[in-house]
This record gives structure tokens, sequence and C-alpha cells, in this order.
């Protein structure tokens, strides 16, 4: 039990420090090396443009569902109006990064470590270092560049959309006086609540980016090695934002 | 041009190299063969710098590229061209961009040019016109010439060929080798290749190192090792299984 437990340690603190290699080594060529930016650019389509249906309707029946429940709890003691602040708070500084990185994690995270670690399984890594090319130049950078950007664009759509869906609920379904649910809602979302969801979101984006791709690099042989890759890098992504998010909430409130 | 001095390599409790020492000099074409799994890939591996050893040296044009990092090793690498066991053509790429990948990532080289570099060595190995090609459209024996145009395209000093003839059938084994010997001629490169597929071995190199045990058996012509009386080369040359040797065939 002991040994199991000390290799087990070994083994986190092990991949722990290979992630940390692995973002010197990203860092070290955004510095040194210019990005091919058709790369990035294929890459932002691949994660933003083709991330739009989960983004949209994870956003859309979130803000719903957090507005309908919302509304039957404040109903109670005759506080309708404010559920759209609530909504549009909760969607801006948590739901909509939170929800946008596990979607993302689970869609694009995976896809990476998939493309990555099948290049690593049949030897195409290695003929691309043969051909003078660094992995991490031309497969974690754009990538990494890609995640970087698309992800604030993605969770901005995700809570907008959030709070429009929520505004017709609360409107046409649950009866909520339009303009003033619309007065209180700006009234008590700040513009710091947002810029904390943006913060938060870039940050999961970097976590997504760094923890696909170096499974995806780490990937062993065979299609089991793959699979094996492509969960643990959803996984390990999903429970880094979440662990993440909470520390990040702590901070930010006290620095902003 | 290369040389190996005291190679080392373990993997876990398995001792793949015990101290290999050889050195190749400029132009030559050498093959090194040994049993599957007895480190011949390792070997080749290590020439380039895609693994460290765990001891020696390696010296490429007398400069060591043991302590070197991955950025530098990246220039070293510039003077190889490597032809994968399986090809190892980027699947998402047409043959085209396979073969010009390093010209057009270097951005030196003309547009045009590029274009008539991939042309000329496709017509090496036989396969003009398929530029527009995806990998997943190509037989096994193309993938592997394709992989062949893409080592020699950016004409590098040394070529290094892993297993070139495996899992080819003898026609496509033999155009494979004929392509090599024509590779070699033409572009006057140091040729290196790998492999346990004796006929081929005797085509394409003349030099043939044998490696047997982690270590550097033999070193002989290939009229040398076909005439050998040691058991060891003997045995491997006309593939007779050692009768002492414990197998589980079942």
């Amino acid at each position: 039990m002991t040994s199991m437990a000390k290799q087990l340690a070994r083994d986190w603190f092990g991949g722990l420090g290979r992630g940390t290699l692995l973002c010197r080594d990203i860092a070290v060529s955004m510095i040194k090396v210019k990005p091919v930016w058709r790369d990035v650019g294929y890459q932002m389509y691949f994660i933003g443009v083709k991330s739009q249906m989960v983004v949209i309707i994870t956003g859309m029946f979130t803000g719903m569902v957090l507005c309908a429940q919302t509304y039957f709890q404040f109903h109670r003691v005759k506080m309708e109006s404010a559920t759209l602040a609530v909504v549009s708070v909760a969607m801006g500084s948590e739901l909509g990064p939170v929800l946008t990185g596990l979607m993302v994690a689970g869609r694009v995270g995976a896809a990476i470590a998939a493309q990555i670690g099948t290049m690593k399984v049949t030897e195409q890594i290695d003929a691309l270092r043969t051909l003078a090319a660094h992995p991490v130049d031309y497969l974690v950078v754009p990538r990494f560049l890609a995640m970087v950007l698309a992800m604030p664009l993605l969770t901005a759509e995700s809570i907008a959309l959030g709070i429009l869906a929520a505004y017709l609920v609360a409107s046409f379904l649950l009866g909520i006086n339009q303009a003033d649910a619309w007065h209180q809602m700006v009234r008590h979302t700040d513009d710091l609540d947002m810029l904390r969801g943006m913060i938060k979101t870039f940050i999961f984006g970097l976590i997504i980016a760094v923890v696909s791709c170096y499974k995806g690099l780490s990937c062993n042989q065979g299609a089991v090695g793959v699979g094996q890759a492509t969960t643990e890098a959803v996984v390990y992504s999903s429970i880094s934002i979440l662990i993440t998010n909470f520390f990040l909430t702590m901070l930010l409130n006290a620095l902003l | 041009m290369i040389q190996a001095r005291q190679l080392k390599k373990s993997f876990g409790d398995l001792h793949v190299l015990n101290g290999v020492d050889f050195s190749i000099e400029k132009g030559e074409a050498v093959t090194i063969i040994g049993v599957s799994g007895g480190g011949k890939s390792i070997l080749l591996k290590l020439l380039i710098g895609l693994i460290t050893p765990d001891a020696g040296e390696i010296h490429i044009d007398g400069q060591s590229i043991t302590g070197m990092n991955e950025r530098e090793l990246l220039k070293v690498r510039r003077k190889f061209g490597m032809l994968f066991q399986s090809a190892a053509l980027f699947d998402s790429l047409t043959v085209e961009n396979n073969v010009n990948f390093l010209l057009r990532r270097e951005g030196r080289t003309p547009p045009a040019e590029i274009a008539r570099r991939v042309a000329e060595v496709l017509e090496l190995v036989g396969l003009e016109g398929t530029q527009k090609k995806m990998p997943a459209e190509l037989s096994g024996g193309m993938r592997k010439r394709v992989g062949l145009a893409r080592a020699v395209v950016y004409r590098p000093e040394i070529v290094l060929y892993d297993e070139p003839t495996t899992g080819l059938d003898p026609i496509a084994a033999d155009s494979i080798d004929q392509l090599i010997s024509r590779v070699v001629e033409k572009f006057k490169v140091t040729s290196i290749a790998v492999t346990h597929d004796m006929r081929s071995a005797r085509r394409i190199s003349r030099r043939i190192l044998m490696l047997h045990e982690g270590r550097i058996y033999a070193d002989q012509s290939p009229e040398e090792i076909f005439k050998s009386n040691d058991p060891v080369i003997y045995r491997f040359v006309n593939g007779i299984a050692d009768p002492l040797e414990k197998t589980s065939l079942v």
C-alpha cells in the first residue's frame, strides 16, 4: 500500500514537473519563434467556430434554468424583479466561464489530446523532429494561442446568450415585468463581475491547452494509450478548472 | 562524419545497447543488421538525437550532440533525412505538403523552386502527379516512397532508413532498394539503413555492421558477411534459430 502511494505520488509530481517544463517550452517558443498565424487561424476555427453549437446550447439553457429556479425561490419573498440580476452576475462571473471551460475541455481538449497522441504513436512527432520542426512550435503553440484567444470570446457569447435566454423566459414564460427586471439587472451587475469572468476564462483556456497538449505528447503506445490520454485530458482539465475556479474567485474578489 | 563511442541505452532492466562503437565516413552506404528487438532502431534514433543515450558520445561532423537540447539538435538534424518504418507521413497533409514540409516552413526557398523540387523527387520515386493525394489514399509501398521523397527533397547530407522494406511485398521491397541506391548515387549522401532483410542489406550497402547483444559484433563488407562461418553471423544471414535458445512458440 505504501509503495503504491509512493508510486502515485511519484507519477503525480513527475507529471506536474513535465507539465511545468512544457509551459516553459511554450514560453520560450513564443519568445524565440514567430508563430505561424495560418496554423493559429485554423485552430481558432476548430476551437471557436466548431464549438459554437455546444457553447450556445450550454449558455442558453443554463441561463434559462437559472432564471426559472431563481424565480421560483424569489417569488416566495416577492423579489422576482431581482431574478435577471442574479442570472447575469452568476453567468458573468461563475457559470459562463466554468461551463464553457468544461464544454471546451470535453470537445476540444479531447480532440487535441487524441490528435497529438495519434501523431505520437504513429511516429509523426518523431518525423516532425527529424524535419527540424520543434513539436512545441508546430503543434502546441498554435493550439495554445488559439485556445487563450477563443475562450474569452466563447465565454462572452455564452454569457450574452444565457442572459438573453433568461430574459425571454422571465418575460414570456414567468411573467416578470420586463423593464423592472432589466433595470435591476443593469443596476446590480458590475463591470468587475464580467472582468473576473473574462480573467477566469483566459486562465481556463490556458489550463485546457496545456493539459491536453501535455497528455497528447506523453501518450503511451497503441490505441489504449491514445484512449487513456484523451480521457485523462478531459478529466484533468475539468478537475483543474473546478479547483482553480474556487481559488480564482477568492483571489479576484480580494484583488478587484 | 559520424562517430559513436561507447553508446549505452537501457529501458528499465532491459539493456539494449551495451557500449556500441563505430564510425561512418562521408558518402558511405552502411547497413546495420541484427535481430528484431536488438536495438537497431534505437541506435538510429540515437544518431539523430530523437532519444538520448544513458552513456557514451555521438559526434556528427566532429560536433558532439550528446549534451544538446532540442533546439540545438534541430540545427544538427537539418543535415539528416529519415525514412521511418511506418513512413510516418503527416496524415492531415497532402503528399505535396508532406514532401515540401521543411522547405515551406523554412521560408527561404521560392514557392516555384519548392514545387519544382517536389516534382523532381516525386518523379525520382516514381510517384509523379500524386501531389494532391492524401496519405490515406496511398498503398504501403507508395507511402514509403513519399517518405523517401520527403527525406531527400531538402538535400540532406545523411539519410537514415529504418526498416525500409519491412511490410512490403518482394517486388515493392526491391523497388525501394533500387530507389535507395538511386538516391545514394544521385545525391551523394551518406546512407545508414537498419534492417533484418539480408537481401536488402546486400543491395543497398557497401558495409554491414551487425548488432548483437548490445554491441557491434561484426563490421564487414556484404560479401564477407555472406561468406562468414562465424556461427552468430551465419545463423542470422541464413535465418537459422539457435537450437539451444529457449523459445516459447505457443
